[in-house]
Formats: C-alpha cells, structure tokens, sequence
C-alpha cells in the first residue's frame, strides 16, 4: 500500500504539537486504523502477533534476570538457584523466560507452518519470508547460548558437543571452534561472551530483524488463507481493497482474544509444568557443569531435536563427519528456499492437489519423528537382528531416522517437480470463508 | 546557480571518488574488526592454563584407572592388567585405525602395540573424537557391552566405542583414535603429562 502513504495531521491539541514534529498520527494511520488486512484470516493468523508477545515477554523477563545472574562458571550455577530461591518472585521470573523459551519455538513452528500451508512466501513475499528465516536462525541462536547461562551439565554438554561441530568444517574448523570458545574447552571464557551474545548481540539483531519482517509485510500486504491478492480488487471510489477490514479495531481485537488464550495455556505451564517432564528444562541441567563427566544421555531442547537427529543419522565420510553437519545445516536453511522451489501456479492449500498435500503431509510427519528420535538414545528400540544382511546389527532407531532424514530432504528437492505437476484447482477472484 | 550546473559535472571523477572513497572505508572497517575479532581468541591466561600436571601413578591398581585434569580436560590413565593388554590383538579386525596411521593422535613414542610408553600405562585425553563427549569407562570384559566387549570405553552422547588402547571400533560416530596427549616419567612412579623429552 505504498502508493497511498497518507500524512494525516491532527487540527489541535497536543497531538498537533506532536505531529508537527513526528507523523504519529500517520503512523497509526498507514499501520494501524487505514492498513487494510484480507477480512478471512482464520485460526492461523494468531501466531505472528503472539510471536510478538513472546518476544516481548522475554525481553522483559531477560531483563529482571539479568539483574542476579552472574556470568561466571564459578558463580552461574549458584546465581541461578538463588533466584529460584532467595530473589522476591525470581521463581516466576525464571519459569517465564525457560517456558517462554519453549513457546517461543511453539508458536514460530506454528506461524512457519500457516506460511507453508498458505504459500505465504511466494512472490511478492520471499524476502518478508526470508527475513523470517533469519529470525528463526537468530532465535535458534538465542536459545543456545541462553542454554548454557544455567552451567548445569546439559548446559555444558549440549554447548560442547554444538561448538564441536564446527570443528568437522574442513580446514578451519578446529581454529574456528576454539576462536568461538576463546578456550581449549567450553570454560568461564565461553559462559562469559556467550552471555553477551545472549543478552546484547541477538536481542538487538532479533528486534531489527522484527522491525525489517514487520516493514516489508506492511509493504507487500498479508496473504491470507485463499492465498488471493486482496489488492487486486478495490473500491473503485476509495481505493480500499474489497476484501479487506482495517487492521485496528477488526485484527487488534482478534488477537487479543489470541492472547489471552495463550497467556491462559503460558500460566498453566508455568504453575504446573514448568519442566514439562524434561522437555523445557531437562533434569541434568539441575546437576553443575562437570567438564570431567559426561552424563549417561545428552539431547538437546525438544525445539532442536529434529535437527539433531538429522546430525546422528548421517554416517561418517572417508573418516569425516562433516556430511553429518552440514545436513544438519542445510535441513534449517533449506526454508530460506522454497519462495523459488515452489513452482505452483497457486499460494494456498486450499486450490493445490493431492501429490503436494500428500508431501507436506510427509514432511509433517518426518518432522515429528525425528524431533522424537532426537530425544532418545539412539539404541533405544534395539538393534536389528544380525541374520538380516546390510541392516544386520544396527539400531533401529537410526535405520528410521535415516529414512526420514531422506523423507525431510525430498520434501525441498522435489518440490520444483512435484509443483509444477500437481493438479492444482481454480482459484476464485474474492476471498471465501470456510 | 546550481540549477545551471548539470552539464559540467565531472561523472568520471565523482565516480572515481564514490569508489576511492569506499575503499578507503572497507579497508578502514576491516582493519577495525581485527582487534575485535582478535579478543575472542584464547587469552593469555588460558594459555597459561595449560601447564603440564603432575601424577603419582604407584597408586593405581591393575585394572583399574584415574582420572586427572589437564588443561581443563579430563586424562585418563589406566593400568592395565596382564590379560587387558591380550585383549586388545583380539580387537583389531574390528577397528577403524589399528595400526595408528592417524599420526596426529598420538606422539611417536607411544605409535606401538599398547599405545604407551610403558605397557601397562596408557594415558588419554578422555574426549570422545567424535564432538567431545567424555565416554564412560567400561573397562570389564562383557558385562552390558555384549559378548565380545574386550573392556573399554563407550560414549553415551553418540555411542562411539573404543578399546583399552583408544582404538576407535568400525561403525562408530567418531572418525578417530583418542588422544595420547604429550607425556613422559620423571622417574618410576611419577608422571608428567603435558611435557615430553621431544621438548
């Protein structure tokens, strides 16, 4: 809607003063009560704005942290079981940020899936989508080193066997993993700039990245469930799409209803769950970081497990594990593509056939096996009997790891193919409900 | 008087300025980032920190082993028993590497059958090749390893196997051998690790 930037001033009053000087009233104008949004969003749409909120509540909650926590191996352990126990409310403070952490990746999934769903990425929409994806790459970094701020053993492991990965890139990668520790091992030295990452360096990236997202969505507009461009119908008088509704009061007063739905589930979790058995806080993380002894089993948070199972399936090559871990890194950045391995000739779901509702289906559920597989041990069904010949001896558990590991990449690699043949069904000119 | 100026731009030397201008500010910001990036690198402290560590090996029974910390990482030193030592021929055609051709992971001193300087004596940086895990000692022949477990050691973050030498077994994550780190015996029962005659 570039090409109706209007500068709305106020006739008197204080808000004259301040238009005068900054276009407030504008801004609330194009972004807010003249922003036109298609009038069909459904259930879907709630998850950008409580991605918002999330960020928001980890900012805040970040903050309050920040001021007991101490960033020292000595003293990191400590510091947080003293605001656990010691500061006035720290325990919810503490349990805000580590679930919000978790819902953080809950509702970022669920806002990625309404995008692949609907086809939010195409053209117009691949860098607000690309942008996207370097929120969500930021976001997984965040969670990362915010991981090990707790220096218990999971911290400690989890950042030791990660900053090893980047040892197997060829040639710089030893040099590249101890630049990146400042140490010989995961030490004080790491904990301390891994808290400067944490709570200045992607903070800041994140919110400008938001701000970017946030800009280049306005410009191109939302798609919606149809997958129908809302301004290729206007009002021939006013120049309003037909299609769409004022973004404030029609979608603010939505979302709030979204909100307090979430903040209802978020409570729930913080008073009753808010080690979720294991999956938002694992148990190994209340033991201090012990850099002589492994524990029995290492995974990740449940947000990293499908990546990480992706990282075990893949064998070594010629006495390298270097496939393994740039599978693992092609597996996130492979979203970054589809804006241009979607050939279809339509966005939404709602109009593509079979073949690619089948593959999404596939990928869906590859998706969520190897998240599982990620936070078992990988000998955890057993190995398959020795009589059976290639496969005789190996766990089970990596046999179908791999086959969807292969599943996941094929989902990408053959969308070109499977796009362009899908029947696709006519698309209607105006929005529907249903 | 500026409105009547268009045709007497110079483009050549504006451009030329545009690109000497731009140059002059990457190398500028290029030269700026090292220090930066430089500060990440292990400090002098943590060089320091790697000094060699003393070890009073006369106390460590047969078959049983110690742990000790160099450089902030745990080192394994194991006596081995008689019938330890005979396993580990057994475990060779199993192995990824038996004959240690990887050279860098250990001095050429201990690059022999026992991977030791003295036997019975192997000592190991317990970090696991593969992404730096410590394996969990299973030193006992069998036990819950299975019925042609030697003794050794066993990853639990991706379950790497590794014999009482070290020694990688096929079909591991981890592409390599342990680490012998740089030792040598001051006298009978006292060890250096760290420190080597090599210098």
């Amino acid at each position: 809607m570039k090409t109706e930037i209007k500068t709305k001033k106020s006739k008197g009053g204080l808000m004259a003063w301040v238009d005068e000087r900054f276009p407030l009233s504008s801004l609330i104008t194009n972004h807010l009560t003249e922003y036109y949004a298609p009038k069909n969003f459904n259930f879907w749409y709630f998850f950008g704005s409580l991605a918002m909120l999330v960020l928001v509540l980890q900012l805040v909650t970040g903050i309050f942290l920040t001021m007991h926590y101490k960033p020292d191996a000595e003293l990191a352990f400590g510091s947080v079981e003293y605001i656990m126990r010691d500061v006035s409310f720290g325990w919810l403070i503490r349990y805000m940020h580590s679930t919000g952490a978790s819902m953080f990746f809950v509702v970022v999934y669920l806002h990625m899936f309404r995008g692949l769903i609907y086809g939010s990425y195409k053209n117009p929409r691949e860098l607000l989508w690309l942008f996207g994806v370097a929120i969500f790459l930021c976001l997984m970094g965040e969670a990362f080193f915010g991981y090990l701020l707790p220096w218990g053993q999971m911290s400690y492991w989890g950042a030791q066997v990660i900053v090893n990965l980047f040892s197997a890139i060829p040639f710089v990668g030893p040099d590249l993993s101890e630049w990146l520790r400042g140490d010989y091992l995961v030490s004080d030295a790491t904990l301390n700039r891994f808290f400067a990452f944490h709570v200045i360096a992607l903070p800041l990236a994140l919110c400008g990245l938001v701000f970017v997202h946030l800009v280049a969505l306005h410009e191109v507009g939302s798609n919606n469930p149809d997958g129908v461009e809302i301004k290729k119908n206007l009002d021939k008088k006013t120049s309003i799409p037909l299609d769409g509704i004022p973004f404030h009061p029609y979608y603010t007063v939505k979302d709030l209803v979204g909100v307090s739905v979430f903040l209802i589930v978020f409570a729930l979790i913080i008073f009753y769950l808010p080690e979720m058995g294991g999956y938002f806080l694992e148990a190994n993380n209340f033991i201090p970081a012990d850099p002589l002894k492994t524990p029995a089993h290492i995974a990740p948070v449940w947000y990293f497990t499908p990546y990480y199972s992706i990282l075990r399936a893949v064998p070594p090559v010629l006495n390298s594990q270097f496939p393994g871990v740039a599978a693992m890194g092609l597996s996130v950045l492979a979203f970054a593509f589809l804006p241009w391995l979607d050939k279809s000739k339509v966005r939404s779901i709602r109009y593509k056939g079979n073949l690619f509702k089948r593959w999404i289906a596939l990928f869906v559920v590859s998706f969520f096996i190897l998240g599982y597989l990620g936070t078992v041990p990988s000998n955890v069904w057993g190995q398959f009997s020795n009589a059976i010949p290639v496969i005789g001896g190996v766990d089970k558990a990596t046999v179908v790891a791999r086959i969807f590991t292969i599943t996941y990449f094929l989902f990408f690699a053959l969308m070109p193919y499977y796009s362009k043949k899908d029947k696709t069904k006519p698309v209607p000119s105006r929005v529907s409900y249903k | 008087m500026a409105n009547h100026q268009d045709d007497k731009i110079d483009k050549k030397k504006r451009s030329f300025l545009i690109a000497a201008t731009t140059v002059t500010g990457a190398i500028g910001a290029g030269a700026i980032a090292v220090p930066f990036l430089s500060s990440m690198t292990p400090s002098e402290r943590a060089k320091a920190a790697g000094a060699p560590v003393e070890v009073d090996v006369s106390k460590i029974e047969a078959g049983s082993m110690i742990t000790t910390e160099w450089r902030g990482q745990p080192v394994w030193i194991i006596n081995r028993s008689k019938a330890m030592l005979d396993g580990l021929k057994k475990n060779d055609p199993n192995l990824s590497d038996p004959n240690l051709d990887v050279i860098s992971q250990q001095p050429s001193y201990c690059k022999n059958a026992t991977r030791s300087l003295k036997p019975n004596l192997l000592v190991l940086v317990g970090i696991c090749t593969h992404l730096g895990c410590s394996p969990s000692a299973k030193l006992q022949t069998q036990g819950d390893m299975g019925e042609n477990w030697n003794g050794g050691f066993f990853c639990p973050c991706h379950g790497s196997k590794f014999d009482l030498a070290g020694r990688v077994f096929k079909g591991s994550p981890a592409p390599i051998n342990l680490v012998v780190p740089p030792h040598k015996y001051i006298n009978d029962n006292t060890l250096l690790i760290g420190e080597d005659n090599k210098g």
